[in-house]
């Protein structure tokens, strides 16, 4: 699996810092807590920028390879920022024979970005993820938390239009 | 906790919550799993708890259940009443609700309109037609899914109400390790996360290692897009997981265990987290147990989203903290497993079965199921189906019982084209086969596998050179890279699927796939790279001919590979406009002014551009 690497500069805050160490110290003696760590961090910081990468391997005596062999390894972790309103469209195989893939390219189309990439505001992100266990609903997408399911080519600009709006920019 | 605690705790949880027993008048429960959220089963739920406070009855319980199985119905509310059967409402939102409270909570009428029945159309002359009645239900026996969508899973009384930790106080206080283990073998039940190896035997392996540590590991990881039991159990009946570990660690010597979820499970992390703490707190999980001296705790680790640690290895480097790539075995798991210590390792559908054994007895479950595969199996039926959603049936029911009669058949009128088993390492099994008796054997025999269960429904309108791909697509992804066979390997097989959906193959590159195929199969060092020409393979032997038909004739009969449409004008439309003629940049269109024009389809490139000029709509593609 290729990853995008962000090159947005870090923008870290003395909170967030605070929190990861507050993290970091309760799990520092146990190796295997590697990834608990890392999945705390990504919420903390909504991705895993090579800063914060870099600051887990000194709190966990952990070397930096093996940090970023295992953040490059799982799916789940982030190197770039997703976007205010990240996307993520079910291509799991229920969601597939139903017609995702189509739903999928109109939203890139609607976009203007590909797999993995965040609009240029900041507002949206998209993805594909894998089975979000809603297939009654096939095919279905999440916005943040919200899912939308039942879904066809035609009701997506319906849709972005809503997130648009309350962002101002409709 | 003692065993007379146990019991006596069981008959106060029962008078808590089952109506008629307690103090309970009716129970109203919302099926709150995460397909119930995504259908909208919050407001529903909201507008019932606001209602009732209205009505100030103090007597009637409104609760949060799991995944009752009708995904396709969701949102779905079931009122339980003393003595009669369950009534289900279907598709319900909030102001249905509203009804539902008004008229059957506070005056008892039923809402006929909105029930299972009727939804259905199995209902006749506004009869209430029980669940049980149903087509989707009827053939359905549930054992691993007994709880789910019954009780509150974030309630530990509600589990011990139906018995729960009934099976660990029998083994721990009257049964040997053993016993445990023989029970299990007797039982033949299989792992359900795929291989089907029985489980009485693993467990037996671990048993047979010197006492020293041990762990218990469960498989929560539910890799195979498109399957939800193993969430479905986790977000429904956790302790059913919990109190099934604790059993392994009894018969096989281990005093800890981990369960390893998919982080994108979220309720299901969450429900599991409170079980065990709720366990501990009772004294269910922890030291010396009943008071019988065994001890056993139990960690959740979060996967994080590689495929490949489902493999039981590379889950465990997972567990460790590190890639999750797979490493040789052997060494097996039972001699070497987490953090190099004898392991036995199971799936949650596996563990779900182990209490109800235990409890009832080998014969009860082994009377279930065919001559080689006991018991039942949960499959997460989806794809072209009228009636989505999680069934459980017993082994050897046919696969035309489950699409026909439980899942309702296909949409549309469309025609039934073939059902896929076992995900990315599984097959396809079309029409002619439909009614093969499912199990392990039978499934393997003809070419597909039983997989964890997921079982997705295709129609005519999927083609199914698309649908190897789409499966091949996702093993080249998931590919950890540690084995060349299957790194590179299916990368090629993977051009060669591309050449063939865009009309670019020819026969001898049908060929080229077989072989390869049974390259990375020999040679590939984990599951995942072995099972990955599957798809390819089962679709290849069960549908030659739409392979052929991509090869040979460049056509896709489904009409789904764009590439091997073409484009053609209906002549009844066409007014010889000669528009077309002047766009297209190749010069595959004939015709003169005012008579019909034709496209000299092994001319067009299909760029769109006569289509696009068209005023009359008369330029279709197909
Ligand atoms: C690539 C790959 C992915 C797998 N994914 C899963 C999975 O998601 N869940 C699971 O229970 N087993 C999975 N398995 C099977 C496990 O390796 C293991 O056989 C199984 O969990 C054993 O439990 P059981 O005997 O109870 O079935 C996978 C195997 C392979 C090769
Ligand atoms: S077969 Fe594939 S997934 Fe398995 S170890 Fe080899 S490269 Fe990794
Ligand atoms: S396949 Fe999309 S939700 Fe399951």
């Amino acid at each position: 699996m290729v990853k995008k690497i962000s090159k947005i500069p870090f923008s870290g805050t003395p909170e967030q810092e605070a929190q990861l160490n507050a993290v970091i110290a309760s799990y520092k003696d146990d190796p295997s807590q590697l990834m608990t760590v890392m999945q705390k961090a990504q919420s903390i910081y909504g991705y895993l920028p090579f800063e914060v990468q870099v600051m887990i391997a000194d709190g966990m005596d952990i070397p930096l390879e093996k940090v970023y062999g295992v953040s490059t390894f799982y799916a789940q972790f982030a190197l770039s920022p997703a976007g205010k309103h990240p996307i993520s469209v079910c291509l799991g195989t229920a969601c597939y024979v139903k017609g995702a893939q189509a739903v999928f390219e109109h939203l890139q189309e609607l976009l203007g970005i590909g797999p993995g990439e965040c609009t240029p505001d900041g507002v949206f992100s998209l993805e594909a993820c894998r089975c979000i266990g809603a297939c009654g609903l096939a095919p279905v997408m999440m916005i943040g938390d919200e899912v939308y399911g039942n879904l066809k080519p035609d009701m997506l600009a319906g849709i972005l239009e809503k997130y648009k709006k309350m962002e101002g920019i409709a | 906790m003692t065993v007379q605690e146990l019991n006596a705790r069981r008959e106060a949880a029962k008078k808590s919550f089952i109506p008629g027993e307690g103090s309970v008048a009716l129970r109203v429960v919302v099926g709150y799993a995460t397909c119930g959220i995504a259908a909208g089963a919050r407001p529903v739920l909201e507008t019932l708890r606001k209602e009732v406070a209205a009505l100030g009855k103090t007597d009637i319980l409104i609760e949060e259940t799991g995944c009752i199985g009708m995904c396709q119905y969701e949102p779905i509310v079931e009122v339980y009443a003393p003595g009669q059967e369950k009534v289900t409402y279907v598709k319900m939102d909030a102001q249905k609700a509203l009804t539902v409270a008004h008229k059957h909570l506070a005056n008892g009428q039923v809402v006929q309109e909105y029930t299972i029945g009727a939804a259905t159309g199995e209902a006749r002359d506004g009869e209430v037609l029980p669940l049980s009645k149903t087509a989707f239900y009827r053939k359905q026996k549930r054992v691993a899914l007994r709880n789910c969508g019954v009780i509150d899973p974030e309630n530990l009384d509600q589990y011990l109400a139906m018995d729960g930790y009934q099976a660990l106080a029998k083994a721990l206080t009257a049964m040997q390790p053993a016993d445990v283990i023989q029970t299990m073998k007797d039982s033949g039940l299989r792992g359900r996360g795929g291989g089907g190896f029985p489980t009485g035997t693993k467990w037996s392996f671990t048993a047979a290692q010197p006492p020293g540590k041990k762990y218990v590991v469960c498989n929560a990881d539910e890799g195979d897009p498109g399957a939800f039991m193993d969430r479905s159990v986790l977000e429904g009946d956790p302790h059913a997981v919990v109190e099934a570990m604790a059993l392994c660690g009894y018969a096989t010597g281990s005093d800890e265990g981990y369960v390893y979820v998919r982080a994108e499970y979220p309720i299901a992390v969450l429900h599991l987290e409170k079980a065990i703490k709720d366990a501990k707190a009772a004294g269910l999980l922890g030291e010396d147990i009943f008071g019988t001296g065994f001890s056993f705790d139990l960690h959740v680790r979060l996967g994080a989203g590689a495929f490949v640690c489902g493999e039981e290895t590379a889950l465990m480097t997972s567990i460790e903290g590190k890639r999750g790539e797979p490493r040789p075995r052997p060494p097996y798991p039972a001699i070497k497993g987490l953090f190099g210590k004898p392991t036995t390792e199971n799936n949650v559908e596996t563990f779900a079965n182990v209490p109800q054994i235990i409890l009832n007895g080998a014969e009860w479950f082994a009377s279930v199921g065919t001559e080689r595969s006991k018991g039942t199996k949960v499959f997460a039926l989806g794809g072209k189906i009228k009636n989505t959603g999680l069934v459980e049936i017993p082994m050897g029911t046919t696969l035309r019982e489950i699409i026909e009669e439980i899942g309702g058949g296909i949409p549309n009128g469309k025609k039934f084209k073939a059902a896929q088993t076992g995900g990315p390492s599984g097959g396809c099994i079309p029409e002619s086969l439909i009614d093969t008796p499912i199990d392990y054997d039978n499934l393997t025999a003809i070419g597909s596998m039983m997989g964890s269960g997921g079982l997705i429904v295709m129609d005519e309108d999927n083609c199914m050179v698309d649908i190897a791909r789409f499966f091949l697509d996702f093993t080249v992804d998931e590919s950890c890279g540690k084995c060349t066979p299957c790194r590179i390997g299916t990368k090629r097989m993977m051009e060669i699927l591309d050449k063939i959906t865009e009309g670019k193959a020819e026969e001898k590159d049908l060929q080229k796939l077989q072989e390869l195929a049974a390259h990375i199969k020999e040679n590939s060092l984990c599951g995942l790279g072995q099972t990955a020409p599957n798809p390819v393979l089962a679709t290849m032997k069960a549908f030659p001919d739409e392979y052929l038909a991509h090869v040979k004739y460049k056509k896709c009969p489904a009409g789904v590979c764009k590439a091997l449409l073409n484009y053609f004008i209906i002549a009844e439309k066409c007014k010889g406009c000669t528009l077309c003629k002047r766009n297209c940049p190749v010069g595959a269109i004939d015709g003169t002014v005012k008579n019909p024009h034709t496209i000299d389809t092994s001319k067009c490139i299909k760029c769109g551009a006569c289509m696009a000029a068209c005023k009359f709509g008369a330029i279709i593609k197909k």
